[in-house]
């Protein structure tokens, strides 16, 4: 079922032609092998770098392309759906840049076009191997040393883990809980920083994820994001914005699928005819469809919201739930679709279907995600309208 | 170097393509409409010449008020500004015509190089070069899998289906592109907005000195009379290998004259 789309003005059009160009041409030839063989594909980065889909939706005085959250989402979605590790490391990126851009000194900020620009490559390090849910149980530690941080730790789960040019890392300053923490960028060439083996995962093996090691890391002062103990809110700004992006690449996942399956279902035939004329399967593919769907719709909701300056918090963690959930399904749904074939490595589906399962469980699981929208419902609240220009 | 790079638009190749049936023309307002594959080597050509000795290159298109989208895609690819000829008076122009106005419109730019796709996913005339060398007076170097340009001279590989001559004219010159010349670059977004800001200057038949009734379908030097849809799949020839599989294929293709 092709994409419908509305967006705000013809570049943003003409942005969406290029990006489909390039999945087309740049990264779906290549996905299905670079996921087998477990490999990084650091040059598509570059790439994608160079066509200026890295910084969209960063300011233009900082190297970024100046695009609202809803056009620069559905870029993602349309890298997603020709590859999922890559929309993820897009997505990763952009987040690896957010406290830069939003809490960076303009000195600090000189790193910025370089990041933006895809000559360098980011990765953010929030999660240990004990906290992953509750971030303020962190343990890693900045000890300040004069005009320099030393810092010692482990931080889990790194995507781009030994890939990346710089790291966005989160350490406690001191022992005051949640007001303990910092945010640095550590560059990747820092003395006693290095990357485990990576881990052997179940899907998006074409995505480098591994344990970053500091081992009295050396870093200078200047190199801290914010004050000291602002750490955690800069995370967790940034995790809004990271949701959404989970919640655009699980909608390209989806949309990647249903598009397959309903090939798959036009060709094939059973009983004389193409099995999507057969009600039982016709339907599956309609329920696909709805659901690709809602989760665009949820998404850009989000958003909106943003881009209106308006809260989108619950929203976002709406977007990623809905969106992730619903692309477990259709890419399942999927699978059942091609029957036989679907459950081969012959074909996409399956690989899509163990994608899908960690977009339940990084970027905030999805019972953290209802966790974050049944306190807002707790909270209470009145109805807002608010009018969009 | 002046540079002006003929570009057209036309239904994408990979998609369904259809004539309108009420006059036979290429139905291009229910098309996906996309710029002719074999040109964006020509801008890439262009952009690759001016990034080495200086200049401008234009593009220049004719096409109904569609093209536009044709246009935008070689300014974000880097060209400097368009001329863009656009009349309902054109609709239905042979390829004669079509090189009548695009002359005209040449004629109103400086230029010292031409470069054109050799050929287009649509009507596959491939005559336009030498219809415009023919009009301008100036030498074609058709065909080119590879440009030089030395001074005032052009040089060229001209691809064949054994090998390449060489070929060489003096400047100015149109030149015709395969896709073997290079690679082109994709659009950026900086590229993409850039392009939102270079000059598209519209033209009529008027505007090039061109009495309407000259050009257009009414009178089209040729023009399709009649078509049909491709007929449909056969059931093929299904081989069965009894040990003799290898020579019932050979002897297969040898009736079909494909061996």
């Amino acid at each position: 079922m092709p994409v419908r789309r509305l967006v705000p003005t013809q570049e943003a059009a003409d942005l969406l032609d290029l990006t489909r160009q390039l999945a087309r041409d740049e990264l779906a030839p290549r996905a299905a092998v670079a996921e087998a063989a477990e490999e990084f594909p650091r040059d598509v980065f570059r790439t994608l770098g160079r066509a200026g889909l890295l910084g969209l939706p960063y300011a233009e005085e900082l190297g970024g392309g100046g695009q609202p959250y809803e056009v620069y989402l559905q870029v993602l979605e349309e890298i997603a759906a020709a590859w999922a590790s890559v929309g993820v490391g897009v997505s990763v990126h952009g987040l690896s840049c957010f406290g830069l851009a939003t809490r960076g000194t303009p000195e600090q900020q000189q790193w910025l076009p370089e990041m933006l620009g895809g000559e360098l490559l980011g990765a953010y390090c929030l999660s240990e191997p004990h906290a992953g849910s509750d971030p303020a149980a962190m343990r890693t530690r900045a000890v300040r040393d004069g005009d320099s941080y030393v810092l010692t730790g482990e931080k889990a789960w790194t995507t781009h883990g030994g890939h990346a040019d710089f790291y966005k890392v989160m350490a406690r300053t001191s022992d005051d809980g949640p007001r303990g923490i910092s945010c640095f960028l550590v560059p990747a060439d820092s003395d006693g920083l290095s990357a485990d083996t990576a881990e052997r995962k179940m899907g998006l093996t074409g995505s480098t994820t591994a344990t970053m090691r500091f081992e009295g890391v050396r870093i200078d002062a200047d190199r801290r994001l914010g004050e000291e103990g602002e750490g955690l809110s800069i995370a967790l700004a940034g995790l809004d914005a990271g949701r959404l992006g989970i919640a655009a690449v699980a909608t390209g996942l989806a949309q990647g699928a249903l598009d397959d399956a309903v090939a798959y279902a036009q060709e094939r035939e059973t009983f004389g005819k193409p099995i999507i004329e057969h009600q039982g399967l016709g339907f599956l593919l309609a329920d696909m469809a709805a659901a690709v769907e809602t989760a665009r719709a949820t998404y850009l909701f989000a958003a909106r919201l943003r881009d209106a300056g308006q809260p989108y918090g619950q929203q976002a963690s709406i977007a990623k739930l809905v969106a992730t959930d619903n692309a477990m399904k259709v890419t399942t749904d999927a699978v059942q679709v091609l029957g036989g074939y679907g459950y081969t490595r012959d074909f996409p589906v399956e690989r899509y279907m163990r994608e899908a399962k960690v977009m339940q469980i990084f970027e905030g699981t999805n019972q953290i995600q209802r966790l974050v929208i049944s306190r807002a419902l707790a909270r209470g609240g009145t109805p807002t309208t608010t009018v969009v220009p | 170097m002046n540079i002006v790079v003929l570009v057209k638009q036309v239904p994408d190749s990979g998609s369904e393509r259809k004539l309108d049936p009420s006059d036979n023309t290429v139905a291009r307002a229910t098309a996906d409409n996309v710029i002719n594959e074999m040109d964006e080597y020509a801008i890439e050509e262009a952009l690759t010449v001016k990034e080495a000795q200086g200049g401008e290159v234009t593009v220049l298109t004719v096409g109904p008020d569609t093209a536009t989208d044709a246009i935008r895609k070689a300014l974000s690819m880097g060209a400097d500004k368009a001329v863009h000829v656009s009349d309902p008076a054109i609709h239905g122009s042979c390829a004669v015509q079509t090189s009548a106005v695009i002359a005209a419109a040449l004629s109103q730019l400086e230029y010292d190089l031409v470069l054109c796709g050799a050929e287009s996913t649509d009507g596959q005339v491939s005559v336009m070069p030498a219809l415009l060398s023919e009009r301008l007076g100036i030498p074609q170097l058709s065909g080119a899998r590879k440009l030089t340009i030395e001074g005032s001279m052009a040089k060229i590989e001209r691809q064949t289906d054994g090998g390449y001559w060489e070929v060489e004219a003096p400047l100015p010159a149109i030149v015709s592109t395969w896709d073997t010349i290079n690679e082109p670059r994709y659009p950026s977004f900086k590229g993409i907005m850039a392009a939102k800001k270079k000059p598209v200057e519209t033209k009529t038949l008027a505007d090039l000195g061109i009495d309407a009734s000259t050009v257009g379908l009414a009178t089209a030097t040729s023009k399709v009379v009649d078509f049909a849809g491709r007929p449909p799949k056969g059931e093929g020839v299904k081989v069965a290998d009894e040990g003799d599989g290898a020579d019932k294929l050979v002897g297969y293709l040898a009736a079909q004259k494909i061996v």
